[in-house]
């Protein structure tokens, strides 16, 4: 037994020349994919795909690198549909500055259920976010520019800087794409800077971090305002790409969804969220023309998650040897 | 008081005065009176449960202290938060060893120094703005004979490197004032001799305030020992004068008993 372990760490120490270099092939089969998947597939069902792939990410970068359960997050998402739809049509602003306000908004939104929420730990944090996102519901359900059940609809694509317009041909969908590509790469860049490291290690061990002198309050606050603005980013892209904004995206269900599909991908990792929530829109858009209720497929595949493969899908994966080699973690 | 030395005392870094902790109407530290000195290594010791770590809370500011008074380097830290005073200069561990498990060695040690040297808040920065804390961190791993395991995580660690990790984590910051919560504890023979050494070498220019079950340890290195029982102290001055006293006796026979 003791040579057993001892192996172990050896073998630990050798695991850690992570092959980094491998990692790019991965990257660039998925910006191939990217390219492809408009002629493979509904423009439409795959934009829709990217944008909930990048909520689960901006999600991710709180739950997975900071360690924060936030149960709030489609107020953010939800919230940025409504600021950006309500830009485009009744400002008539270019979707640039429509996306924008919606990013701005949904960070100061984040600010504000931050500040409020930060100082507590574990499962009250969760409640705290769920009872002020719950909050914004009820104000979007009653604030007058929302339409309250209608929603804001039909609302224009217009076209991007003035130049581009957005609804002909593919110009909509290589401007999400785009957008997604740049949003997970900033968001990678986050989680592998100097500040990424202080989260983890908040993540990792709070009373360590705080008897090392960081005042961990501050560093979460800027992790759940980066988060919020990121799954801003998302629900505003979503407004212009359904040209829709109601009240389903700032539903606490849009919260649970996010959750579900950073865990069924694999929390933590950078792939993860989005292969999540390539299978929560696969499936739903399956069991959208089938008379079999999507809660209850979702809650069973969430069991299964939870009982199963609790790293996710890419967690999992990331485990095998080929993962290893890939660098997928 | 009764010590009149020829050299001078060397100057007090920490007080406790009056200190007090009551949970829920249970007292568990009552009427503590510290002088924690700098260049000193300063021993709390006493039976199981008798408050140690929970006077390492308050000092720390970990815990609120329901009575009493704490100064630090001459500034008054009653009110203060924990992550403030360790940025003041009183970093501690934990006597449960609190290590980065996901992180490696070197990012373990690395954490620490990014801190101080305001490498902390780039979230637009690579990884590489990290390296040139390189130098400092090996040569903290290397004096704590870390250095095979400098890219291992601390998750993979035996407990007792765990333990060392932690101290080197905790040098990074030279703090003047070390608050350590048995250090040794769980350390193989070697690594309690090679710790003894460094914290020897540490309280040269630092003052460091330990609370250690190894009698022998304490012993070897310690200026002055203080005896908490129940949340009080029982007895106070250097080892001779501790060991031969009674009371001490007893209530470590009560204990071991
Ligand atoms: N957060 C807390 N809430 C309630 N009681 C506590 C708390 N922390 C400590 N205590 C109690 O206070 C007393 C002192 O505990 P403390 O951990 O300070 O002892 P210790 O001297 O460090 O003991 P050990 O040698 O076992 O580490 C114990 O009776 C303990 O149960
Ligand atoms: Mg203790």
């Amino acid at each position: 037994m003791a040579n057993h372990t001892q192996a172990a760490g050896k073998a630990g120490a050798a695991n850690v020349a992570r092959p980094r270099g491998a990692g790019w092939v991965l990257v660039l089969i998925a910006l191939a994919a990217l390219i492809i998947a408009p002629f493979v597939s509904y423009p439409v069902f795959v934009m829709k795909l990217l944008c909930f792939g990048l909520f689960a990410a901006a999600f991710n970068l709180l739950l997975g690198f900071t360690g924060l359960l936030s149960f709030g997050h489609a107020a953010f998402f939800g919230g940025a549909a409504y600021f950006t739809a309500h830009a485009a049509k009744v400002w008539g602003w270019q979707p640039e500055w429509a996306i924008l306000i919606g990013v701005a908004g949904a960070a100061l939104l984040g600010l504000v259920m931050g500040a409020i929420a930060i100082r507590r730990q574990g499962i009250y944090f969760a409640m705290i976010t769920l009872a002020l996102s719950q909050m914004f519901f009820f104000a979007c359900l009653q604030m007058p520019f929302t339409h309250g059940e209608d929603g804001i609809q039909s609302v224009p694509k217009g076209s991007l800087f003035g130049v581009i317009e957005l609804n002909q041909g593919l110009n909509m969908y290589w401007f999400v794409a785009v957008v997604f590509a740049l949003a997970l790469w900033a968001i990678w860049l986050i989680v592998h800077s100097p500040y990424g490291m202080i989260l983890k290690a908040i993540r990792e061990n709070e009373q360590r971090a705080i008897s090392l002198g960081y005042s961990v309050a501050r560093y979460k606050l800027g992790a759940f305002v980066m988060s919020a603005a990121f799954a801003g980013l998302a629900g505003g892209m979503k407004a212009l790409v359904m040209e829709f904004a109601t009240l389903t995206d700032v539903a606490w269900q849009m919260s649970g969804e996010v959750i579900l599909m950073t865990l069924l991908g694999g929390i933590g990792t950078m792939a993860g969220p989005i292969v999540g929530a390539g299978v929560i829109i696969a499936l739903q858009n399956r069991l959208a023309t089938s008379d079999v209720p999507v809660t209850v497929v979702t809650g069973i595949v969430f069991m299964i998650c939870v009982l199963l493969f609790r790293r996710g899908i890419v967690g999992e994966l990331a485990d095998t040897r080929l993962g290893r080699m890939l660098g997928l973690r | 008081m009764a010590q009149a030395s020829t050299s001078t005392e060397p100057r007090v870094v920490l007080t406790a005065r009056g200190l007090g902790k009551d949970f829920f109407g249970f007292t568990a530290v009552n009427n503590v009176n510290l002088d924690v000195h700098h260049a000193r290594i300063h021993a709390l010791i006493g039976p199981n449960g008798a408050g140690k770590t929970t006077v390492f809370n308050l000092l720390t500011k970990f815990l609120q202290p329901t009575r009493g008074q704490i100064t630090l380097l001459g500034t008054d830290i009653t009110g203060t938060r924990p992550d403030a005073v360790a940025r003041m200069g009183l970093v501690r561990s934990f006597q449960i060893s609190a290590v980065f498990p996901d992180l490696t060695v070197l990012e373990n040690v690395r954490v620490a120094l990014q801190r101080p040297a305001g490498l902390h808040v780039q979230f637009w920065r690579g990884m590489g703005a990290l390296d040139r804390l390189n130098a400092r961190a090996d040569e903290l791993i290397d004096n704590l004979g870390l250095a095979p395991w400098r890219d291992t995580r601390a998750a993979d660690l035996s407990y007792g490197r765990k333990r060392v990790l932690e101290i080197a984590t905790t040098l990074a910051l030279d703090p003047e004032v070390l608050l350590l919560d048995e250090p040794m504890a769980g350390m193989g023979h070697e690594d309690v001799h090679m710790v003894a050494d460094i914290i020897r070498g540490v309280a040269q220019s630092r003052a460091v305030l330990m609370v250690e079950h190894n009698l022998s340890v304490v012993a070897d290195i310690c200026h002055h020992v203080t005896v908490l029982q129940r949340g009080e102290i029982l007895a106070e001055g250097d080892y001779a004068t501790v060991s031969a006293d009674p009371r001490v006796r007893t209530a470590y026979m009560g204990s071991e008993a």
